[in-house]
């Protein structure tokens, strides 16, 4: 099994931590990681990614150009990474601003309406979770179980007690992800 | 069980240097490698192991501070990035001259001048070449991994010491910033006082009455006695080449072009390698480990095997001329580079391989 994912939105939308949770999980699971962020002047409003790979063997390169999977929260990340999902692999994105949606036909195209949930529950803090939810719905890569020990790895002890309130909302993130364009 | 943890490159660089027993780290913050004094300071190792912990006035001060430790027989360490290195390069002409062991990390950024904060491999001239005045020379590791990160302090410190000469870890922004696994090694007692005194007889310590002077210097005006003393470095560089010399070879065995690339390139180019091999073609990678020394000689052999080399950097063209010095014009060697803060992506690395060496 390897996975390489792109995690891509504004900055101070949880895009970093939630590739690095991801990746936590993955190491509980006894799988070679590897979380290469874009790093740079951009802080709070700027667009952020993160580059995520999962894998059974050692991983050669952290820096890549095609990925299977782009969890995508933003309109300029959409633009920019729509075409770099391989030819049937997965599109996962928060409608939430986008006004120019996925084109591509060869890729599997899923929406998940996190930020709406995340107001709607008021749980805003918990918005990166839900995305992170339904993609592991759609990929389950990473157990349940491991990522709740990755949770518990990755937040420092004084934050502990948010554990359960972010796993339910990977569990809600899980209910609602929503197909858009699937291919056969 | 060993204990796992998610790190980046320059958190694990800092807690190995608790873990290896260091008895000083001084520095002064500046992207892309501010984690590892960020990561000293919160971690607070003076509680852990005695480790001492100083953000200088500046990299100058850090050196110098670097300098005076290890003339004790301290473990002592600095870290910085590129513009920060070239601050740092008279303190180092001196210690190696005045042949005193430390390790130096630079988390390489693209230049010249302050240029950026992204990731580059521009500095490798200046780490291999000597950097500062005076003919010396570093040891340099280039990891290619956190875990080498990790793993390579350790060994920096057994070389420097080894040796009596400064070890550089010659590292980039890629692997400073990524996160990866990490096996986290046992804690290595710092030496006392006493056992210093005991393993290290050129260490300034306090001369004890009965005891010769210890001096340590880096001048010496009498011509042939300077000379002789750069004899004696390079002999000791000489050594270094015959027992030093580390690289990992990857299908190497059957391959008919060969990568070249250190640290984050070489592990672009790993991936590179996969998807040529998976479209037939036989490709090798050969990642020199040491940068000084170079591994001449495996090149040298491997280029009697094979039908083109292309070294892949993320400069415009630096290993490339050790390279052609170790080939020897045996084969045809070309060099693939970005630079100013931009990675080349794997595919990237294939097309130049296919235009520069397969059908050049």
């Amino acid at each position: 099994m390897i996975e390489e994912i792109i995690i891509a939105g504004f900055g101070g939308q949880g895009v970093l931590s939630m590739g690095k949770i991801l990746a936590y999980g993955g190491l509980m699971q006894g799988q070679e990681v590897s979380w290469m962020p874009s790093y740079g002047p951009e802080m709070r409003g700027g667009t952020a990614n993160v580059t995520v790979i999962l894998s059974d063997e050692r991983i050669s390169s952290p820096i890549l150009s095609q990925f299977d999977t782009a969890i995508i929260l933003n309109q300029q990340s959409l633009d920019k990474f729509e075409k770099s999902v391989k030819p049937g692999g997965l599109l996962l994105y928060d409608p939430n601003g986008i006004t120019r949606h996925p084109v591509r036909t060869d890729i599997n195209i899923y929406r998940i309406e996190a930020a709406a949930e995340a107001a709607r529950s008021g749980m805003v803090k918990t918005f990166n979770m839900i995305v992170l939810g339904a993609f592991l719905k759609l990929k389950p890569i990473v157990k349940m179980e491991n990522m709740e020990k990755g949770l518990a790895k990755s937040l420092p002890l004084r934050h502990h007690k948010l554990i359960p309130a972010n796993m339910d909302a990977i569990r809600k993130g899980m209910e609602l992800a929503e197909p858009v364009a699937v291919i056969a | 069980m060993k204990e796992l943890r998610l790190m980046k490159g320059n958190e694990a660089i800092a807690e190995a240097a608790i873990r290896a027993g260091a008895d000083a780290y001084f520095g002064y913050p500046i992207t892309p490698q501010s984690e590892v004094i960020e990561y000293l300071m919160a971690e607070k190792p003076h509680e852990r192991t005695g480790m001492v912990v100083l953000q200088a006035e500046s990299e100058v001060a850090a050196i110098n501070m670097v300098y005076g430790a290890a003339a004790c027989g301290k473990r002592v360490m600095t870290s910085s990035s590129s513009p920060g290195i070239s601050l740092k390069q008279e303190g180092l002409s001196y210690i190696a001259g005045a042949e005193l062991p430390c390790l130096i990390l630079n988390v390489v950024r693209g230049g010249p001048g302050l240029g950026t904060i992204q990731p580059s491999q521009s500095d490798y001239f200046q780490a291999t070449k000597g950097g500062g005045h005076g003919d010396y020379r570093l040891l340099v590791l280039a990891p290619a991994s956190v875990q080498e990160m990790y793993d390579f302090v350790k060994l920096a410190f057994d070389l420097a010491f080894k040796y009596r000469n400064p070890v550089m870890i010659l590292s980039d922004g890629v692997i400073g910033q990524m996160m990866e696994k990490v096996e986290i090694g046992e804690q290595y007692a710092r030496l006392t006082n006493e056992q210093i005194d005991e393993l290290y007889p050129w260490a300034t310590t306090g001369k004890k009455t009965g005891q010769d002077r210890r001096i340590i210097t880096s001048l010496e005006l009498d011509p042939g006695r300077q000379e002789k003393h750069n004899l004696k470095l390079q002999a000791k560089y000489k050594k270094m080449q015959e027992e030093e010399v580390r690289y990992e070879s990857l299908n190497c065995e059957d391959a008919e072009y060969l990568l070249v690339a250190f640290g984050s390139s070489a592990r672009i180019c790993q991936k590179a390698m996969d998807l040529g091999r998976a479209q037939g073609l036989k490709i090798g990678l050969l990642r020199p480990i040491t940068l000084y020394p170079f591994p001449s000689e495996v090149l040298n052999d491997l280029a009697s095997k094979v039908k083109g080399i292309l070294t892949v950097e993320m400069n415009a063209g630096q290993m490339v001329e050790d390279v052609r010095l170790a080939v020897c014009g045996k084969v045809k060697v070309e060099h693939y580079g970005r630079f100013g803060g931009m990675i080349p992506s794997p595919t990237e690395v294939l097309q130049a391989l296919e235009q520069k060496i397969i059908g050049g």
